[in-house]
């Protein structure tokens, strides 16, 4: 399926999403994080579309709102879609898991809890993964400021 | 026994610490098992012993400095990580690099996995008891490390390719010596089939042991050889072909059982493959500039880049996000090790403690990789 069909493919599925204006690198489509599981979970699952494998889920910090992004790739089919999604709440950023449709979600879920402060409703195991329990602050926020652990160039 | 002293006993999992200095888990990786005598009931991977934030370093370096920390991550795929973050770069400032550059490229790619294989190889068999395939597989690789000495300076990380190119042309003598390898190691590589892979002992500890099915290795993101012996079909060499890969004929190499063995056969016969692929090359380098000029500081454009190329570990990926300054704004790695590390549980439940040993040493993990 070349991506004109895949893009009026996944209109389809009655979720409002919307494609970026500018010119991308893979099919782009951003959704609120409340229906990101639901549209998640119908690209998973559609015969159609079945992408099956999460090959890489990023945070990114933009200071007025936290994004999370996910790489998608269908193994039978071959298609890639990037899926993103915009948290305006900064101080408490929430959204529900994928663990459930792909599994390497676990760790990547983590470490952007870790890292960025994240949290991601049933998650079964939403801790830090690299940094101590107790550590304070989330390094990767554009904000973080530590004065002892990070030396500026 | 008094009955008193009976209910005192409770009966529990019993947890025990594998490492963080465990020779097993080839760095400082400390896995928590819970075991039901000698079985192993769950493994907790317990991370970020060397986590070196490499990823918000990024944020403040230029493109062409972030090049040099992206092979202190997989070390043994040093020349691969750098690769990666090379294309990503051209992507952005939409620079075509010479056909002797991915010429190039493509060599040092296959004798750097080549050179990876054989050190796995020979700590694997170490790790089952057997020394002798130690000191073999470290024979080999250093004739492939003394090539890289001669090319650019280094024998690990090499810092070989610069966004434009690479760093300096080769020497006069790498095509004979890259040949003399070949020849040799042609001849060596069967041995490696008699030492191990064809040892009753050998096969004993690694048939059957530590299965990932094909669903879980997808649905983990497992890639690589540790993908491709569960039948996953993941070479981003076939996939997406970068540099000089879509020129050459090889195979990918797919197994169905996803066991050890599985992945100890993939490797060996990846190593055919890649020694196949640097034959059909090596002769024909076409000329060309070895390195194009670019800026001193390069700006991408506003966007995004990713691009991925095939590691010996499996997919690494480069996603820059770059607000069109001289760092990007978040660059983000998809590391190959860090996805097969949370298979790792699924792999090994049930098994015994000596089988988690084989395990931990087909999926052959890189901890720098992991912990980034």
């Amino acid at each position: 399926m070349d991506s004109q069909d895949l893009k009026t493919k996944i209109e389809s599925f009655d979720i409002e999403i919307s494609f970026p204006e500018e010119e991308t690198q893979f099919l782009t489509l951003t959704v609120n994080p409340s229906k990101l599981h639901e549209l998640a979970k119908q690209l998973k699952e559609d015969s159609d579309t079945s992408f099956d494998y999460m090959f890489c889920q990023t945070g990114i910090d933009w200071l007025e709102n936290m994004e999370i992004v996910y790489h998608l790739r269908s193994t039978s089919h071959g298609h890639e879609v990037v899926v993103r999604t915009q948290i305006t709440d900064r101080e408490n950023p929430t959204v529900d898991s994928v663990y459930d449709l792909w599994k390497t979600a676990d760790f990547h879920e983590r470490e952007i809890f870790d890292l960025l402060g994240i949290r991601f409703n049933n998650h079964p195991d939403l801790r830090r993964i690299f940094l101590d329990e107790d550590w304070e602050g989330y390094p990767l926020r554009k904000d973080y400021v530590d004065e002892i652990n990070i030396v500026e160039l | 026994m008094s009955t008193e002293v009976v209910n005192e006993i409770k009966e529990q999992e019993y947890f025990i610490n594998m490492g963080p200095q465990h020779p097993s888990t080839h760095g400082v990786l400390r896995l928590l098992l819970s075991l039901d005598g000698e079985i192993i009931k769950s493994v907790e991977p317990h991370l970020g012993y060397i986590h070196r934030s490499i990823e918000k370093m990024c944020e403040k370096d230029t493109y062409k400095m972030i090049v040099h920390l992206t092979d202190r991550m997989d070390y043994l795929s040093c020349h691969m990580n750098n690769e990666a973050v090379c294309l990503a770069v051209e992507k952005g400032i939409e620079l075509e690099v010479s056909d002797r550059v991915k010429v190039i490229r493509t060599i040092m790619s296959e004798l750097t996995r080549l050179s990876s294989h054989q050190l796995w190889w020979g700590v694997m068999g170490m790790d089952l008891g057997a020394i002798t395939s130690f000191l073999y597989g470290f024979r080999d690789r250093e004739m492939i490390i003394d090539i890289f000495e001669e090319t650019c300076g280094a024998r690990l990380t090499m810092n070989y390719n610069v966004p434009g190119g690479v760093m300096f042309d080769i020497p006069n003598n790498f095509q004979t010596k890259v040949k003399e390898f070949i020849t040799h190691f042609r001849k060596k590589l069967p041995e490696y089939d008699d030492l191990l892979s064809n040892n009753v002992i050998f096969k004993a500890r690694t048939e059957g042991v530590g299965i990932l099915s094909k669903e879980d290795a997808i649905s983990y993101g497992v890639t690589g050889p540790s993908g491709r012996a569960s039948g996953f079909s993941c070479d981003i060499r076939k996939q997406h072909p970068y540099s000089a890969y879509d020129r050459v004929d090889f195979k990918e190499i797919l197994y169905s059982e996803g066991d050890c063995f599985a992945r100890y056969k993939a490797r060996i016969d990846e190593m055919w493959e890649s020694m196949s692929i640097i034959e059909q090359l090596i002769d024909n380098i076409p000329e060309g500039c070895a390195r194009e000029t670019t800026r001193a500081v390069i700006k991408l454009p506003k966007g995004e880049f990713y691009q991925k190329v095939e590691t010996a570990r499996g997919e690494f990926g480069v996603y820059i996000i770059s607000d069109g300054k001289k760092s990007p704004y978040r660059l983000k790695f998809r590391s190959p090790g860090f996805s097969t590390l949370n298979a790792l549980n699924t792999m090994a439940k049930g098994s015994k403690i000596a089988d988690l040993v084989a395990i931990m040493s087909t999926i052959d993990l890189v901890i720098p990789d992991i912990d980034r």
